[in-house]
């Protein structure tokens, strides 16, 4: 099982299995389109509305539909939601939110993939006695409440003394990071002929050596699906910002929701639409260059050890 | 000599141990130590600090007489059961027609899937403003001349799980599409061919053939689903904080409370422990199936 | 004379599996040994033994006189060929070659002097600067050679370098690794499966079973005079006809159901009597004629044959089972002709059916 869901959905993009469709305009077809137009509709809708709201002015919203375009297109709310919109604590935009990810994402991102991936070679390649345990006890910690750990790491982050920094937030996130992570590398790794690491070693290279100069290259498709995955897992995290870091440090999503759910003041939905819009416009880039390594990066996420 | 030569290697496999520290360190230190420390604490009555003064069960007593609580467990278990049949039969559904050699299946998988890309904090917010009463789905219905259409779910008790629901299905169906899409892609092309040859029908050959045979893949999505359910927060907290009243409060929220905002480090562990056993009850049985019958997985 | 490599109870287990039982081997130096068995007999496991790669239970290795039991694959002398090529898909062929040479911080010019003589003995010159996806299966395999060539090493490691590649290009290469040991003369290990390859190449063939070697002889040796069953039947293509039966006549004489044949000329140990014995006979040992003669042949009814070209198999129940002999293409055998087996027992083989091993 692993290793076929891991390969299946690489072949997504195949050819589709089913039966030829007939004529063009046959009640099946109908059918089928029909029931794919009304989803797209669905799943568009929301962004759409955020789109459209987020060029509003306020008088435009409560006068009229939320579905319709603007009559008159404004950018006023993006402006003050990048610059001006208040949290309750400050009223200095997202845009210190957007930094904080940023400072939060780069060190997560790097420092994860470099841990897995070295962590999944030396699974695949170097085993040596119990590594297989310790591999099953990573994967199914995967799945275990990120409640449970919560407190204790807290504890952790507090005795190492980074509790509430950033370095602090990045280790929660290497950790919780590691399971999927290792089991996308190893899962690569181990379809690479063994044979080719024993020439390696015939040729006299080392751990380091064989990881950086045979394996690294050779591996470059799945180091972008890892950055992928990471990118918008980190960026859209909310509970471990929320825990771990301090007001000042909150990332965007954290800022995000306390701008909208703030309870001070008018609600300025057009505002609101525009931070939302701007704290998800970092994934949707993301997701829309990358295509299809988005979702293998996302079916990885669906295969066992 | 030899012995020499021996220790030479044992420092070449070096490397390889210390390239798995942060792992072990992971699985031990935090994995295994920070559940055992957690489960263990739960005994205790800390409240700002954790302490050592046992208490036995008073904590788990004092959670399952606390209504916030049971409120919690049962919106969990409706949304839970709700969403897992709809993420599954949307998913396949989707999957079935996007498998029939349909055009511009790129742009369908596109839309489909962006929802998953984004985080369950702008899903829950761009969702309250669509259902928001004054602006949203409801006052546009009525502006149509529906003038007693209600639907506001967000600040009606009965109803605020399905407008979580609606926004949970947006963001997950596709992620569930692309798996059951795999699964087909996974099946022999020559079980297609021997239906054909037997004429049996195409819908026929998907509920008798084709359905059994993923059920690995439905597995998987089951067990996916489930453990992102229990552990359901952001989604409650940006789009209805809980509210109205205590009306979709869940575990998460539960536990996040208790331990930091109450002072109440007991009754958060208590709870977070609860949550352990509901995903091992999940987990417990899908890992025998998966890996109890046979040795090497 | 010093072994080029010496193995000394050389032990291997996988927890509590046993590998490689308590093995002994000495190659002579330029000596070709084809290590030959069926898949799971230890034979690629003991070329990974000798190449480094997998660490031994027990035993020594010696490798040109100097223990190697625990020295890293790179530092022991040797190069190596594997089945599936494995060329570093990212670097050029040239890259391939000297990669092992930069490890070694091998002067930039002594590289680039190793690398051309392998690619002129190897006629891979024009190659040098492709990446190994834009070459052949027979190219890739040329490469991997040479990689095992620039290392300057005096034994060679095989591991099935020829499985990968289709019939013809197989036997081009076989000639072209045989042509390599004449030209270095130096000595080569070689795992193979393929009993053509092994008869083909090597100065002796050891034959393994279940971690064990069975025999280890010339090939000549070992198809006429298997040391027993199983490498009786093991060798040959079509196999050995077994034939179940007792010696009888104080060993003068061996009698098989109905028929009793003289053992005449057998090239063995003294015979005596045995209750027990297997008679292995070769179809190409076998001769098909009309006429009986009593104590040299086998009465047997064609079945039916299978024209193979150069010459037909034919099956034949005879002697109360089933036999094949090797006749040339031209006679036709119809099914249910009688017809009679002149056995000629001094390429014969005869097995003790208790020990299964050749009298």
């Amino acid at each position: 099982m692993a290793d076929a869901t891991l390969a299946a959905p690489t072949r997504a993009a195949a050819v589709p299995r089913g039966a030829r469709p007939k004529r063009a305009l046959s009640g099946r077809n109908i059918m089928i389109y029909g029931t794919l137009f009304v989803f797209s509709v669905y799943y568009l809708l929301p962004l759409w509305v955020m789109v459209m709201t987020s060029l509003k002015g306020m008088p435009e919203i409560r006068m009229g539909n939320i579905f319709a375009p603007p009559v008159e297109i404004t950018f006023e709310p993006w402006v003050k939601a990048w610059a001006e919109a208040c949290t309750g604590l400050n009223c200095d935009g997202l845009s210190r939110g957007f930094w904080n990810s940023v400072q939060i994402l780069i060190p997560s991102v790097i420092l994860s993939i470099v841990v897995a991936s070295v962590n999944g070679y030396a699974l695949t390649f170097w085993k040596f006695k119990g590594s297989d345990v310790f591999f099953t006890i990573l994967i199914f910690g995967a799945f275990i409440p990120y409640q449970v750990m919560l407190y204790p790491i807290v504890i952790l982050l507090r005795e190492m003394g980074i509790y509430g920094t950033l370095w602090g937030l990045v280790l929660v996130h290497t950790i919780f990071g590691m399971p999927i992570l290792t089991l996308l590398f190893r899962n690569y790794f181990s379809t690479i002929p063994e044979e080719l690491f024993k020439a390696a070693r015939v040729d006299g290279a080392g751990f380091w050596a064989i990881y950086a100069k045979i394996l690294m290259p050779m591996s470059l498709p799945i180091f972008v699906v890892a950055i992928i995955l990471q990118v918008t897992g980190i960026w859209n995290d909310f509970l471990f910002g929320v825990v771990y870091t301090k007001p000042d440090l909150y990332p965007m999503t954290v800022q995000l929701n306390n701008i909208v759910n703030s309870v001070q003041g008018v609600k300025e939905y057009n505002v609101n639409m525009a931070a939302t819009l701007l704290t998800g416009l970092v994934p949707l880039v993301i997701y829309f260059i990358s295509g299809k390594l988005f979702v293998r990066g996302i079916a990885a996420g669906a295969v066992k050890g | 000599m030899a012995e020499a030569q021996r220790t030479t290697r044992m420092w070449r496999n070096l490397n390889a141990k210390i390239a798995a520290i942060p792992m072990v360190l992971t699985t031990l230190v935090v994995f295994v130590g920070g559940t055992a420390w957690t489960v263990l604490y739960s005994f205790t009555d800390s409240k700002l600090l954790p302490r050592e003064r046992w208490v036995g069960f008073d904590q788990y007593e004092r959670l399952w007489s606390n209504s916030r609580w049971l409120t919690s467990i049962e919106n969990l278990m409706i949304y839970g059961v709700l969403s897992l049949i709809f993420t599954i039969v949307i998913g396949f559904v989707l999957a079935v027609a996007m498998d029939q050699k349909i055009r511009f299946e790129d742009t369908f998988r596109t839309i489909m899937l962006y929802p998953f890309a984004l985080s369950f904090i702008v899903t829950g917010l761009v969702w309250q403003w669509i259902l928001n009463p004054e602006f949203g789905i409801q006052s546009i219905v009525r502006g149509l001349g529906w003038e007693s259409f209600t639907f506001n779910p967000l600040d009606n008790p009965d109803l605020v799980l399905y407008g979580l629901l609606i926004a949970g299905l947006w963001q997950g169906t596709g992620f569930v599409m692309c798996l059951m899409l795999a699964g087909l892609r996974g099946i022999d092309e020559d079980i297609w061919k021997a239906a054909r040859v037997d004429g049996i029908p195409t819908w026929k050959t998907y509920v008798l053939i084709i359905l059994p045979m993923m059920r690995p893949v439905f597995i998987t999505t089951l067990v996916l689903v489930a453990a992102g359910i229990i552990k359901l927060y952001d989604l409650v907290v940006a789009q209805t904080s809980g509210g109205p009243g205590t009306a979709s409060q869940v575990p998460a929220m539960y536990v996040y409370d208790y331990m930091f905002q109450a002072q109440n480090l007991g009754q958060g562990f208590a709870a977070s422990t609860m949550m352990l056993l509901s995903v091992l009850i999940v987990l417990i049985p899908w890992a025998y199936l998966e890996f109890g019958g046979r040795k090497h997985g | 004379m010093t072994h080029s490599i010496e193995v000394k109870d050389l032990t291997l287990n996988f927890g509590s599996v046993s590998v490689l039982k308590n093995m002994n081997l000495n190659v002579a130096e330029g000596e070709f040994v084809v290590l030959l068995g069926p898949s799971g007999c230890g034979k690629s496991t003991l070329l990974n033994c000798l190449a480094g790669l997998l660490e031994i239970t027990d035993g020594q290795i010696f490798i040109k006189g100097k223990n190697v039991t625990w020295a890293e694959p790179s530092e022991r002398g040797i190069g190596m060929v594997f089945q599936s090529y494995a060329l570093y898909p990212q670097m050029t062929v040239r890259g391939n070659l000297s990669f092992g040479l930069k490890n070694a911080r091998v002067p930039q010019a002594e590289i680039d002097k190793r690398v051309a003589r392998a690619a002129e003995i190897l006629q891979i010159g024009p190659l040098l600067d492709r990446k190994p996806a834009a070459l052949s299966g027979g190219q890739r395999q040329r490469v991997a050679i040479g990689r095992a060539l620039v290392r300057d090493v005096d034994v060679f490691l095989f591991d099935e370098p020829l499985s990968n590649l289709d019939a013809k290009l197989r036997s081009e290469l076989r000639v072209e690794i045989k042509r390599l040991h004449a030209q270095l003369n130096n000595t080569m290990v070689y795992v193979t499966h393929d009993q053509i390859e092994a008869l083909t190449l090597a100065d002796r063939i050891a034959v393994m079973r279940g971690g064990i070697i069975q025999q280890l002889a010339a090939p000549q040796e070992i198809y006429n005079r298997p040391a027993n069953l199983f490498v009786a039947g093991f060798i040959g293509s079509p196999s050995m006809n077994f034939l179940h039966g007792a010696t009888v006549d104080g060993g003068q004489a061996i009698q098989l159901g109905d028929v009793k044949l003289s053992l005449d000329g057998y090239e063995g140990g003294a015979v005596g009597t045995r209750d027990k014995v297997i008679l292995g006979l070769r179809p190409e040992h076998l001769v098909v004629q009309d006429h009986a003669e009593p104590g040299r042949t086998i009465a047997a009814v064609v079945e039916l044959d299978e024209p193979m070209g150069a010459d037909s198999l034919v099956w034949l129940k005879a002697a109360g089972g089933q036999m094949s002999v090797r006749v040339p293409v031209e006679r036709r055998m119809d099914a249910g002709r009688q017809v009679h087996l002149k056995v000629d027992m001094s390429k014969a083989s005869l097995f003790d059916a208790g020990t299964e091993t050749r009298i």
